[in-house]
């Protein structure tokens, strides 16, 4: 009886000591070989050939495909490192193998299109990976929101940015806020046709008042933006050939010349002694870039989401411009 | 008919009493378990990875049971004797081996339930609530029995004439091979000559596990048809009916010297 315990302590011991042990010289090994960890490698680097593995259990492998890329993303982003080589590859494989993964695309693009350290500083990728869930589901207005502010926020091509808002505004189900949105793009681009155009079509179609007043400030602004740098050139060729700035518009409109000297609320346009045109009173237009006093900051005024605004319609209707 | 349900009954006392049963679907709950923590380092998908490691887990296993106590089930009883026994009772040949396909199935049918409890379960916890786009969960299941109906009916076709070993390894090639079967018909219409009819009837030999394999769609909410509920349902009775029959067909002549 002595003796049989006597072996079952024993053998407790050794069991014991030997795991400490081993664990111990796993620990001593990751510390050899922490410079040539294989995280760095894809172990499968084809869907193809995961697919025939997965036998059939695409979407399971393709979530633990996403989760290593979650994982892949906050390892090198908690490290502040510049270099995210195999972030694409393995969103490129978890979208093949699931393509209904709204996930991947959207946080997916996101981690590509940043700027290092706060992504892969790959927009061009982050694009294509979105072009891909586009393809597979033309039907996710999400995903044209996606790809438009990947356009506009990280590779400045607010014309293309501003035409895949409007396609995503024409998904049925998108949210309203995709043609509001493809309106703005299109302004902070430079295409004021379009923009204009846009604008107009939101105020027409749109029943929410504060969809239709925010459309109203945008058209406004878009005048202003148009008018000011006629006038300031029409300034100049007056000062050019008189030899002086005009007293008042009346001056200029005496010489034949036709302009709008008006804001779209009436009020007159100021000229300054420079030679710059400015408008009575900035704050009744918040979105304008021109005619602003030097050193104005403007207040931030968003652009009205339906989802914020609520859907009740009010009974004073905003007047178009 | 009473012989039948006798030799089911037995197969599924039998049947339950196997630890490897109960091994196997402790770790299918493990698992279902584990995927709250693939949730946990992920984003996004919390409940997808659920639906999807839940189910792939009851399928798995349930196809790991099926062809380790299915592949056992005339053999170990021939190597044992017993069979002398069972036949010498007014128990047919034919009789027998339904029997033992019911008994298999009907353990399976069990153990699909309470793996089945242990995930709604799961998901329940993990949603706090089930929706009514977790009925096409339950269709997901209902084609997971399908899937065992079919691996169940293979194993005992090939436990009817070949070793324990041979018929594990021949069932579960069978059951890689389904998972392919679409692209095994695909082969077969792009193909000529006596290689598009060698394929083709490959093809439709193969058991069509393809088709029984809704994991995906259902971790996204997508509905199913209810044709394919029922085209999937008589063919996977069809199916096993045929490889019964082989089965019978085979034992009726086998010698048990």
């Amino acid at each position: 009886m002595l003796k049989k315990r006597g072996i079952t302590v024993v053998a407790f011991a050794v069991l014991a000591v030997s795991l400490a042990a081993s664990a111990l010289i796993v620990h001593l090994v990751d510390r050899m070989s922490a410079d040539t960890r294989l995280e760095d490698v894809l172990y499968l680097p084809s869907a193809r050939v995961l697919k025939r593995v997965s036998l059939g259990y695409n979407t399971l492998v393709a979530d633990l495909y996403w989760t290593r890329a979650v994982q892949y993303f906050g390892s090198k982003h908690h490290s502040r490192s510049s270099r995210y080589d195999l972030l694409y590859s393995l969103l490129d494989i978890t979208t093949d193998l699931d393509p209904r993964l709204l996930v991947a695309y959207q946080f997916g693009s996101i981690f590509l299109a940043q700027s290092p350290p706060e992504g892969a500083g790959q927009p061009l990728l982050a694009a294509k990976l979105v072009e891909k869930g586009i393809r597979h589901d033309p039907e996710n207005w999400k995903l044209y929101y996606n790809l438009g502010w990947i356009l506009a926020s990280e590779m400045k091509d607010y014309q293309a940015a501003s035409k895949v808002f409007e396609r995503g505004s024409k998904v049925p189900g998108a949210n309203p806020a995709m043609g509001v949105l493809a309106a703005t793009t299109a302004q902070h681009g430079g295409d004021v046709a379009t923009a204009r155009l846009m604008w107009t079509q939101i105020y027409e179609t749109t029943e929410n008042t504060a969809i239709r007043a925010n459309a109203i400030k945008r058209l406004q602004a878009l005048r202003v933006d148009t008018d000011i740098p006629q006038l300031e050139q029409s300034l100049k060729q007056f000062q050019e050939a008189i030899g002086r700035l005009p007293r008042s518009w009346a001056e200029m409109q005496a010489t034949g010349w036709r302009g709008p000297t008006v804001d779209p609320l009436g009020s007159p346009y100021l000229i300054m002694p420079d030679g710059h045109v400015e408008v009575a009173d900035p704050e009744e237009f918040p979105f304008i870039t021109r005619g602003l006093p030097p050193g104005y900051k403007p207040p931030f005024t968003p652009d009205i989401s339906p989802a914020l605004a609520g859907n009740s319609q009010q009974n004073s209707q905003p007047q178009k411009p | 008919m009473r012989s039948i349900l006798l030799v089911a009954f037995n197969t599924f006392r039998e049947a339950v009493r196997d630890r490897v049963l109960y091994n196997l679907i402790v770790f299918a709950l493990l698992l279902i378990g584990a995927s709250f923590l693939v949730g946990q380092i992920s984003i996004g998908i919390e409940r997808q990875v659920l639906i999807s490691l839940g189910l792939t887990a009851i399928s798995l296993f349930g196809v790991v049971i099926a062809v380790f106590i299915g592949v056992g089930l005339v053999s170990k009883e021939i190597e044992k004797r017993t069979i002398y026994t069972v036949l010498t009772r007014p128990v047919r040949r034919w009789q027998f081996i339904v029997g033992k396909f019911f008994g298999l199935f009907g353990t399976l049918v069990v153990n699909t339930f309470f793996m089945a409890i242990g995930f709604f379960a799961a998901l329940a916890l993990q949603a706090h609530r089930l929706q009514w786009a977790d009925g096409w969960l339950v269709v997901a299941l209902w084609f997971i029995v399908l899937e065992f109906v079919i691996i169940t009916a293979l194993a005992l076709l090939f436990s009817s004439f070949s070793t324990p070993l041979e018929s594990a390894v021949f069932a579960f090639v069978l059951f890689i091979i389904g998972t392919f079967s679409e692209d095994l018909r695909e082969f077969a219409q792009a193909a000529h000559g006596l290689t598009r009819i060698v394929a083709s009837g490959a093809a439709y030999l193969v058991p069509n596990l393809a088709a029984l394999n809704v994991v995906g769609r259902v971790a996204h909410d997508q509905a199913l048809p209810p044709s394919l509920i029922f085209y999937n349902t008589i063919y996977a009775a069809l199916y096993a009916t045929a490889a019964v029959a082989a089965a019978v067909l085979i034992f009726e002549r086998r010698d048990m010297k």
